[in-house]
């Protein structure tokens, strides 16, 4: 019975790590987790809430704004280049993972760096778009969009969009404290030292979840 | 004894020295979302397709966004099936958490409706006096 176990390797005999990586990024995968019932929990009562109303606003209808374009209905222009931003954002994120696999210390600060733009780009996009419904009388308890079958809505609509977004926008920002600091210590030459560019992969998987959560606030939100 | 990371054995894992996968990832990814918006374009311009079947269409391409972004991007798709399961199987929780929680909103609008002020109810039917009741 045995044998038949020892032509495959023993991943759980001991002597290595049962999941073939290390210590923190396995519990970074772990936190990630946890994280992603978090969001989870926010989108479904979201969606729970918004299964429960007779009518809700039309998405089209309250984000159709895009900077310097006045009163011209744009419906999804502006959140699309959000969306392609923080894609963007992910492909320098691996194209940094990528190039701490082969010691390239100027190509990791490189991309690191765009990543850390692209994180700012993102950011700025939000804080426009908050100022904007602000001023259009949005905000936590206050919702001046009239349901799809011009009903007056409850503050429902305006309370998750604001908490769920607002809440994807404090992960970016942290993203972008990492990758700043992940960026000091790669040209302090501190995983040139260490030997290897693990740090970068970590913070990266943090990045690319980021990434995946807008990807669910995209079509929640935005799309639905 | 001191734990550090160095001292963990780990597979040496192969890199592909070209970045031509991260591109091709961010093509698709990128391919989808357009097709996200121009469908919701169409929408909007003709009414075609309708609500229901283009909200299916949205969560499905949602799903194979968040597929590349996992297996590719956070490399999940190389890694070995103990991380993958130890990952993937608890996330199966969602499959009730979604469906209990959307038909428990969705009976509320229902029981709402129902027990509205002004709300016509419909008398009781009387049990229809056939033989085939009870007997007493």
């Amino acid at each position: 019975m045995d044998t038949a176990v020892t032509a495959k390797k023993k991943w759980w005999a001991g002597g290595y790590s049962p999941f073939n990586v290390n210590y923190g990024k396995l519990m970074m995968w772990y936190f990630l987790l946890s994280d992603a019932f978090t969001f989870g929990a926010l989108l479904i009562s979201y969606g729970t809430i918004r299964f429960s109303s007779p009518s809700w606003p039309d998405p089209n209808e309250v984000f159709k704004s895009f900077p310097g374009m006045g009163h011209a209905n744009l419906p999804l222009m502006f959140v699309s280049l959000m969306t392609f931003i923080l894609i963007m954002s992910s492909v320098t994120m691996v194209l940094a993972v990528h190039a701490g696999h082969h010691r390239d210390r100027k190509a990791v600060a490189k991309w690191l760096t765009w990543t850390i733009i692209g994180g700012i780009a993102f950011l700025s996009c939000q804080a426009w778009e908050w100022t904007h419904l602000y001023h259009e009388g949005a905000w936590w308890g206050r919702n001046p969009f009239a349901n799809v079958d011009g009903t007056v809505a409850s503050t429902n609509f305006t309370n998750f969009f604001f908490t769920i977004t607002g809440f994807h926008g404090l992960h970016v920002t942290s993203g972008v404290v990492l990758n700043i600091v992940i960026l000091i210590n790669v040209l302090k030459g501190t995983y040139e030292e260490r030997g290897h560019y693990e740090m970068v992969e970590k913070v990266g998987l943090y990045w690319h979840f980021v990434d995946l959560v807008w990807v669910f606030v995209f079509t929640c939100f935005y799309l639905l | 004894m001191e734990h550090t990371q160095s001292s963990e054995i780990i597979e040496p894992v192969h890199h592909d020295s070209s970045t031509k996968k991260i591109w091709r990832t961010f093509w698709i990814l990128l391919g989808i979302t357009v097709v996200e918006v121009g469908l919701a374009f169409l929408h909007l311009e003709t009414g075609f397709p309708n609500r229901m079947f283009l909200n299916g269409i949205f969560i499905i391409l949602t799903f194979f966004k968040a597929f590349y972004i996992v297996a590719e991007f956070m490399h999940l798709g190389h890694e070995i099936k103990n991380l993958v399961m130890t990952i993937l199987m608890p996330l199966l929780l969602f499959i009730w958490f979604i469906i209990a929680f959307l038909y428990d909103g969705h009976s509320w609008k229902n029981m709402r409706k129902d027990l509205a002020p002004g709300t016509k109810v419909e008398a009781p039917k009387a049990p229809a006096a056939e033989g085939h009741g009870k007997h007493y």
